[in-house]
């Protein structure tokens, strides 16, 4: 069955390295749902977060593949219901209408949004929110006209507590990763 | 600075108790001393603007570095494959920036599939200019990003040793592959304060992960409770060095010995538990009853579409264990019940501690028998044949009489499934051929590679009409060096593996299959090198002893029957089962033709 897939891969700061986990993915012509990439909470250790739709036996491939480049310290892959996930919206709406309009400031209010900024000429609004109410926003805004709208695609985070937070020591993560893949 | 500790966190210089005497040096100084650390003594290259410093070094280090240089920078890789997969050390090449290191890439790629440790070194543009589509500038480190095990681009010199040493730690560990480094010429020119420290730890990678006891006890239980079980070996076993281990393990289990390609001399062919090759052009027997085993035990090999064939029709009824070293390939085509994952040689003797003696004598008979049926009716012929014209694998027989024992290089076609069907083999590190890739013109550079590597073994290369020509101007590495390579072209004047599958399943429509061919005497002559062409049969044996007891190189053309087609042959699509025998056999009606065969 296909499934949204959360992957959560841990590598080291290397040139290069975003290439190498993209190309797991692309090589299979998987397209890439979103990607995000920060420092993780382990310091000098960067989370890349991929979400793709695929089969649970190609996630599973994949996530044995990625741990398979040297600079990669962990590979982990969750469904959707497994993850807390947000994602932040921002659009950009002519200020005229806004102060024409008080509609504008009613849908705000009801899509629990704020503005961000805002000056004679233009006005952002700041959305935190899933998919669906991003997209709610947006339709809402539509009737007003919305110059530019932008969506960062989903950040999550994982529900279960089995994964322990990382480890001081990476190389614990990969030998338990690789040995227990298959049992 | 930060640079070293970005590269290997194995190279803390700072922690180091006694701090190494350090030497003011420039970056092509270093890259050279970093490769005598690493114990090279032969490197393959081509020079070319963006490395030109590196070579300029390497003029200081003649009588400790030798450089051999190619013809072309895909001799120069291709060699260096064959260097690293006759001695199983890392095999080294060097080549300029832009086209130099694209021409590696085709080797590269050929070693990432067949796990050859190598270390590629690439010159690079001026750090100031890269991304202006300099003179040369090409960014390699994108392009060969799928094709290395790793890669990375130094900028300064106070990276390279640390660089070089990584490179060679993640090259040779673990399931070994291709790595790059491409090095920009600033610096090679700029000076470091040069410190060697050998790589032996990643935090991020794991090249030998611990065997699960609980794996290990549950396969022991399964080979224990077998009543035919059979052995698949492939080239985890000599990339392990585990072959004294294997064969201590097969011997305990007494199950018949089934090798992948490029396990082939891995045992001595004579070995009376050695069944034969698996796969598309391997023996019947080990084929067909792989269908019919009830526990299938797969050591160091990765179930490639060749050996499986259709792998829904592949050994279902089959349990599986899957001893491997990298566990992407666990379970990525074929199901494992049990998987142990580690290197061959310390989980078998691991394993052989749980493991009870047994032997199945009713079970190797019907490999026996399987064996017989394809002797009498392609073995026989084959070897000993009817016809007017020679055929490939006679010339292989005769090769096998001579009892040499060389290091058999191939190319890639008909010709490298004949001598995969009947080079007999009693050392290990014995076969060297493009599993994997299928690379045509691998032949000759690799043959040259595997000679420097072993100067005191024979090394012959067999090869084709077609894949001779796509690297024949290497035959100038064999003058140069006066390298007694013995090169055996058997010439059908066809690509003669796409001509059989024209015949077979594409209608007898023989698309730009259809060679003429140059006068290879003549070439040969042209490289000074001594050569022979033979058109009969009663000639064949003493042209082969000819050519084995001249003292130096020698090119061996030998004209083959032009119709000639490799069989047994599994149809793409049909199951392992279902082997064909021969021309009457084969159902035209496959479902699948897209696939590539080389000539």
């Amino acid at each position: 069955m296909v499934e949204n897939y959360n992957f959560a891969v841990f590598s080291n700061d290397q040139a290069g390295i975003l290439n190498r986990i993209t190309a797991v993915f692309s090589r299979v012509n998987l397209n890439i749902e979103a990607l995000s990439v920060c420092e993780s909470e382990q310091s000098g250790v960067f989370r890349h977060s991929v979400q793709v739709r695929c089969e649970h036996a190609t996630a599973l491939r994949l996530s044995k593949q990625l741990e398979r480049q040297i600079e990669v310290i962990k590979a982990e892959f969750q469904v959707d219901d497994d993850m807390i996930q947000q994602e932040v919206a921002l659009y950009k709406i002519a200020s005229k209408s806004m102060l024409e309009q008080t509609l504008t400031e009613q849908i705000i209010h009801r899509h629990h949004a704020r503005i961000l900024s805002m000056n004679s000429e233009y006005t952002v609004i700041e959305k935190t929110g899933k998919r669906d109410e991003s997209q709610a926003l947006f339709d809402d805004l539509s009737v007003i006209g919305v110059l530019e709208f932008v969506r960062s695609g989903p950040v999550s985070i994982s529900k279960p507590m089995a994964n322990d937070a990382m480890s001081s020591d990476m190389s614990f993560f990969k030998q338990h990763a690789t040995c227990d893949a298959d049992h | 600075m930060n640079t070293v500790s970005m590269i290997s966190d194995a190279m803390n210089l700072s922690e180091t108790k006694v701090l190494p005497v350090t030497e003011t040096i420039s970056g092509s100084q270093a890259i050279i001393k970093s490769l005598l650390a690493e114990g090279v003594s032969q490197i393959f290259g081509y020079p070319g603007g963006a490395i030109m410093p590196t070579y300029d070094a390497l003029m200081d280090f003649e009588n400790q570095l030798e450089h051999i240089l190619v013809r072309h920078e895909q001799g120069a890789v291709h060699a260096a494959q064959g260097y690293a997969r006759a001695s199983g050390d890392v095999g080294v090449c060097i080549a300029t920036s832009g086209p130099g290191a694209t021409n590696l890439i085709t080797g590269i790629a050929d070693a990432y599939l067949d796990s050859t440790p190598l270390v590629c070194i690439t010159g690079q543009v001026f750090a100031h200019l890269l991304g202006t589509d300099a003179f040369q500038e090409i960014d390699i480190l994108d392009i060969s990003m799928p094709v290395t095990k790793w890669n990375y681009k130094v900028t300064q010199a106070s990276e390279i040793p640390a660089a070089i040493a990584k490179a060679f730690y993640v090259a040779k560990s673990g399931r070994p592959g291709p790595v790059l480094i491409d090095i920009t010429k600033n610096a090679q020119v700029e000076s470091l304060d040069f410190v060697y420290q050998v790589c032996r730890n990643l935090s991020s990678y794991q090249p030998y992960p611990r065997p699960n006891q609980m794996a290990l006890a549950q396969a022991a239980s399964l080979i224990n409770s077998a009543k035919k079980p059979l052995v698949l070996f492939g080239q985890g076993v000599i990339l392990g060095s585990a072959d004294t281990e294997f064969l201590k393990f097969a011997e305990r289990i007494g199950a018949p010995l089934a090798s992948t390609v490029l396990g082939l001399s891995a045992i001595p062919t004579d070995h009376p538990q050695y069944v034969g090759m698996l796969g598309m052009h391997g023996n019947y027997a080990p084929n067909k009853l792989t269908n019919e085993c009830d526990v299938l035990i797969a050591v160091g090999m990765r179930f490639d579409d060749r050996v499986t064939s259709n792998l829904e029709f592949y050994a279902k009824q089959a349990q599986v264990v899957h001893f491997e070293i990298d566990p992407s390939e666990v379970n990525k085509n074929v199901h494992a019940d049990v998987a142990v994952i580690g290197d061959v040689k310390q989980t078998l003797p691991e394993l052989m501690k749980q493991l009870d003696s047994n032997e199945h004598l009713a079970w190797m008979t019907e490999f026996n028998e399987l064996h017989q049926v394809e002797t009498k009716k392609i073995i026989q012929q084959d070897l000993s044949p009817n016809t007017k014209e020679i055929n490939m694998a006679e010339v292989i027989g005769g090769l096998n009489d001579l009892h040499e024992n060389p290091i058999v290089v191939t190319d890639v076609g008909q010709h490298q499934m004949v001598a995969c069907r009947y080079a007999e083999f009693e050392k290990t590190r014995s076969l060297i051929t493009s599993g994997g890739l299928g690379t045509m013109g691998f032949c000759l550079p690799a043959a040259i590679g595997a000679k420097f590597a072993c100067p005191d073994r024979p090394v012959v290369g067999i090869v084709g009409d077609g894949g001779v020509q796509m690297t024949i101007q290497e035959l100038g590495v064999l003058m140069q060096h006066k390298l007694p390579v013995k090169v055996i072209i058997l010439n059908n004047q066809f690509l003669g593996m796409v001509r059989q599958w024209q015949e077979l399943y594409f209608d007898k429509r023989y698309a730009a299959t259809k060679m003429n061919n140059p006068n290879f005497g003549m070439i040969a002559d042209g490289y000074g090198i001594a050569n022979h062409q033979v058109t009969d049969r009663e000639e064949l044996a003493s042209a082969l002893k000819v050519m084995m007891d001249h003292p130096g190189a020698y090119v061996l053309e030998v004209m083959v029957a032009q119709q000639d087609n490799v069989f047994p042959i599994i149809t793409p699509g049909a199951s392992v089962a279902d082997m064909n025998l021969g021309p009457l056999d084969i159902n035209t009606n496959t479902e699948e033709h897209e696939e590539r065969v080389d000539g």
